[in-house]
């Protein structure tokens, strides 16, 4: 099912005539023919869950946005993608500008943003050419500047490029950024639906999530909604890497179980060299690894799909998160040790240091993974690498915090012994890894 | 003119009315005692400040009587409002004296416990903290951050290893300067306040920066290595200045004055700003009028040197959790200072401990 990347391989889809030709900005000419307030309801309809990592619906986020009597509101567009693991918005800004410029039109209007920003990574500098050229492509078509099809209703986008700092995608943090400040996140209360970018009411939305307004307007709430199952509407992008045949970027319609995903040939096709599956992270680094036999079924027992109620089935202690949706696959020749400590060493780099347990903490447990993957580990490590962790988590100013110690927690929660090993073997550890043991892959064993 | 609605808040199992929009941590403040959670990033008068240390972190038990439904996380109580018929638990909650023991782990670890060589001790802030609120040793086997040297000016003096990136610095040169010239730099564990090109601090004003710091990270380059803050005596004085109010507290031995800073309430805020001439330059009797000895805590280490007019905090907790306090540890209880009878202002030079044995039996 393929709603967001329906013409990604159409070739010049990236410029303005052939989109159109592909029945481009339909949905902005559909949306300036209702009421702001009709579309949000059509966008509440939908079901859409922002796509940006927390899953909270959109159309309840629009709803709750700030309306005060002469005070601007704005959109911003979170592009900033540093997530380990996440690159589904930068395919489709490169690929389809277009569409995320359409959505960005459409979500303006629906919430009064005369002027729409898109925070965008630093790194992503040659996406930054191809987003001002779409830009100025709708802007000589019509599609943006003054008076829109002649609604009354003005709109500009702007593009910011960030200066490579993942914590400046955490939404207040960004809005600080993209007022020339430093990228520190602010302290909640107040949120940016009240206050925002230069105190004003602000709705600060993932990419995908401004992308999957098009196909919301052009089809209605109602169609969106019954695509996927449950709570979980619509198609989401999932950025796959790791040990596995077809890295990418896929589009689903979250019915399909995570065994598909990982072995049918429609999605990634199974793993490399006929190696077993030992763990995956399926949400982007910060959402818990889970073991392979915890991935495939539950602990009930019942198959897990993709999708984010039956991903998240057993709570953090035998489940995980559909997060950003990058999928990141580890075979039976990964070590869980190393991969938590390079996680660990990416939060430490990124935080942004303002608050106590996550600057300071973060760093701990950097170090004590690193002697524990080096031969240096203590068996104390392991229960104080979980107290560090536990007391970061919820005691923090950001999420960053809580991303930075679930990954460690989920670690030793399932993968305990495979510590213990290198702490028992510290020079057996440096020259191979443990392997599977108990979480083998139970329903794809190896055939050769 | 509409009143202003006065809400019902009960914090520790003691209830107090305060107006709408006082943060649970000023509400606490206003109950007193051990009930009041520690600050270490929050300042009352620095209008961004708090949030970032979280000390402060309590458990809100009941969101309020609307709705009671209790907050999911702990939170800072000096960012979060009361709300009518909030429940919120500071040392009664097991949650809140856990995470805090953490979160003083947390400042600690990269510290470098120079007490013995800082001229802030005495009078720091963090090693109140950690006296009350945390646990013995350290769990931290690995070398602590350090930081080049950074000259801020013939003023000031910088520590950055001793520096917990509460901000208050920052905010202060925010409010008090029209141009901020320090600020903090880089991210995450190696952030460093700094001034980017080494430049000197010049404000008439940035002197406060140093009573602002809970830490020894700034402190008075004029009375730096001269002394211990406990052999001094502080004293309340005022001149006529052009500049600021010149009310200020000298800190004294026999007839010199080895230092000057502003002013503070019982929470360790400055009460009126001072301005660098007062500080830095004024360091003769005949510069000042002499009011009279400060109050100092009787409490603090400081009232060591200064045992006239100390105040005595109230002790609430054991109406609380029915148990002798147990998170103060008052150095009079255990010091051989303790002796009420000695006229410690009397004793000229620093106090020794033959002063008190002749008076022993
Ligand atoms: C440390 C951190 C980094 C984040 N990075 C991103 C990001 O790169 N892109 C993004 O869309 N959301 C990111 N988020 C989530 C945003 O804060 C915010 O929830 C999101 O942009 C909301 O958009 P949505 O409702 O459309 O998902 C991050 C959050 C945190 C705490
Ligand atoms: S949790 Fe980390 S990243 Fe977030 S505000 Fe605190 S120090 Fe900064
Ligand atoms: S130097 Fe002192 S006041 Fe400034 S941030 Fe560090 S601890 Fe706070
Ligand atoms: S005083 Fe509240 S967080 Fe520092």
């Amino acid at each position: 099912m393929k709603l967001l990347l329906e013409h990604a391989h159409v070739e010049g889809i990236r410029y303005y005539d052939t989109y159109r030709k592909h029945g481009g900005y339909r949905a902005v000419e559909k949306a300036f023919k209702m009421t702001p307030e009709e579309i949000v309801e059509e966008v509440k309809k939908s079901g859409l869950r922002g796509r940006g990592g927390a899953g909270f619906p959109t159309g309840m986020k629009w709803s709750f946005l700030a309306k005060p009597e002469g005070v601007p509101r704005h959109l911003v567009c979170n592009a900033d993608e540093s997530e380990p693991g996440t690159f589904k918005d930068r395919y489709l800004m490169e690929f389809l500008p277009h569409l995320f410029v359409e959505g960005l039109i459409v979500s303006s209007f629906a919430l009064g943003s005369n002027v729409t920003y898109i925070y965008i990574r630093g790194e992503y500098a040659w996406i930054v050419d191809i987003l001002e050229q779409a830009i100025t492509e709708a802007k000589n078509n019509g599609w943006l500047g003054k008076n829109i099809l002649g609604s009354g209703f003005d709109c500009e986008i702007y593009v910011q490029r960030g200066g490579g700092a993942y914590i400046c995608g955490e939404e207040t943090a960004l809005i600080e950024s993209l007022e020339g400040k430093r990228g520190n996140p602010r302290i909640k209360p107040p949120f940016p639906a009240i206050q925002g970018v230069w105190m004003r009411p602000t709705v600060v939305n993932n990419v995908e999530t401004i992308a999957a307004v098009v196909p919301i307007i052009n089809n209605g709430g109602d169609e969106y909604a019954k695509i996927g199952v449950g709570k979980s509407t619509g198609t989401k992008l999932l950025s796959v890497c790791g040990n596995i045949n077809k890295p990418g970027i896929y589009e689903i319609d979250m019915t399909c179980s995570v065994e598909e995903f990982i072995y049918s040939d429609e999605y990634c096709g199974g793993i490399p060299k006929g190696k077993r599956l030992k763990a995956c992270i399926p949400g982007g680094s910060s959402v818990p690894i889970v073991p392979a036999n915890l991935l495939l079924k539950t602990a009930k027992g019942e198959t897990r799909y993709m999708n984010y109620e039956s991903l998240a089935d057993g709570g953090f202690a035998t489940g995980t998160m559909m997060g950003s949706g990058g999928f990141i696959v580890m075979d039976e020749d990964q070590c869980v040790v190393r991969h938590t400590m390079s996680l660990a060493h990416f939060y430490n780099h990124e935080s942004c240091g303002q608050c106590s347990p996550c600057r300071e903490g973060t760093g701990w447990m950097y170090k004590i993974l690193k002697n524990i993957e080096y031969g240096k580990g203590k068996m104390s490590d392991i229960d104080l690498l979980w107290d560090i962790q536990r007391r970061i988590e919820g005691n923090t100013i950001c999420p960053l915090g809580d991303a930075a110690a679930w990954p460690v927690a989920a670690a030793i929660r399932h993968f305990r012994d495979e510590f213990e090993w290198h702490i028992l073997n510290p020079e057996e550890s440096q020259t191979r890894n443990y392997g599977l043991a108990h979480y083998a892959d139970p329903i794809h064993v190896a055939t050769v | 003119m509409s009143e202003v609605q006065n809400f019902k808040v009960t914090i520790d199992n003691i209830t107090i009315e305060v107006p709408a929009g006082t943060s649970i941590l000023n509400a606490a403040r206003m109950i007193g005692g051990e009930v009041t959670p520690p600050a270490m990033c929050y300042y009352s008068k620095l209008k961004e400040s708090g949030g970032k240390c979280r000390t402060c972190l309590v458990e809100v038990s009941k969101g309020s009587e609307k709705d009671p439904r209790p907050m999911p996380k702990l939170v800072a109580s000096c960012r979060t409002n009361v709300m009518d018929g909030m429940e919120v638990k500071n040392i009664t909650s097991e949650k809140v004296v856990d995470a805090r023991k953490g979160i003083v782990e947390m400042l600690l670890i990269n510290h470098p416990l120079d007490c013995p060589v800082c001229d802030q001790a005495g009078e720091c802030h963090l090693q109140d903290l950690s006296y009350e609120h945390g646990t013995e040793g350290t769990r931290y086997d690995f070398e602590r951050r350090t930081f080049e040297k950074e000259d801020i000016g013939p003023y000031i003096s910088l520590h950055m290893t001793r520096c917990i990136l509460c901000y208050r610095c920052v905010f202060t040169a925010d409010e008090l300067t029209n141009k901020r010239e320090h600020g903090v730099l880089e991210r995450g564990d190696h952030s460093s306040i700094s001034t980017l090109l080494n430049k000197s601090l010049d404000n008439e004003f940035i002197g406060n920066i140093i009573d602002v710091c809970p830490v020894g990270a700034l402190t008075d380059k004029t009375f730096r290595f001269k002394n211990r803050v406990w052999f001094t005596k502080p004293v309340d004085v005022h001149r006529d200045c052009p500049t600021c109010s010149g009310k200020a507290r000298a800190w004294m031995r026999g007839d010199e004055v080895y230092r000057v800073t502003a002013r503070k309430d019982q929470w360790g805020e400055v009460e009126e700003w001072i301005c660098n001439d007062c500080r830095f330059h004024k360091k003769e009797t005949t510069d000042w009028v002499i009011e009279g000895p400060s109050k100092i805590d009787r409490r603090s280490v400081i009232s060591q040197g200064h045992y006239v007019d100390t105040k005595t905090t109230q002790i609430l907790i054991n109406n609380v959790i029915g148990k002798e306090p147990r998170l103060l540890m008052d150095i009079h209880d255990v010091s051989d200072v303790n002796k009420p009878e000695v006229e410690l202002s009397r004793i000229p030079g620093p106090a020794h401990s033959d002063d008190f044995k002749t008076t022993r039996d």
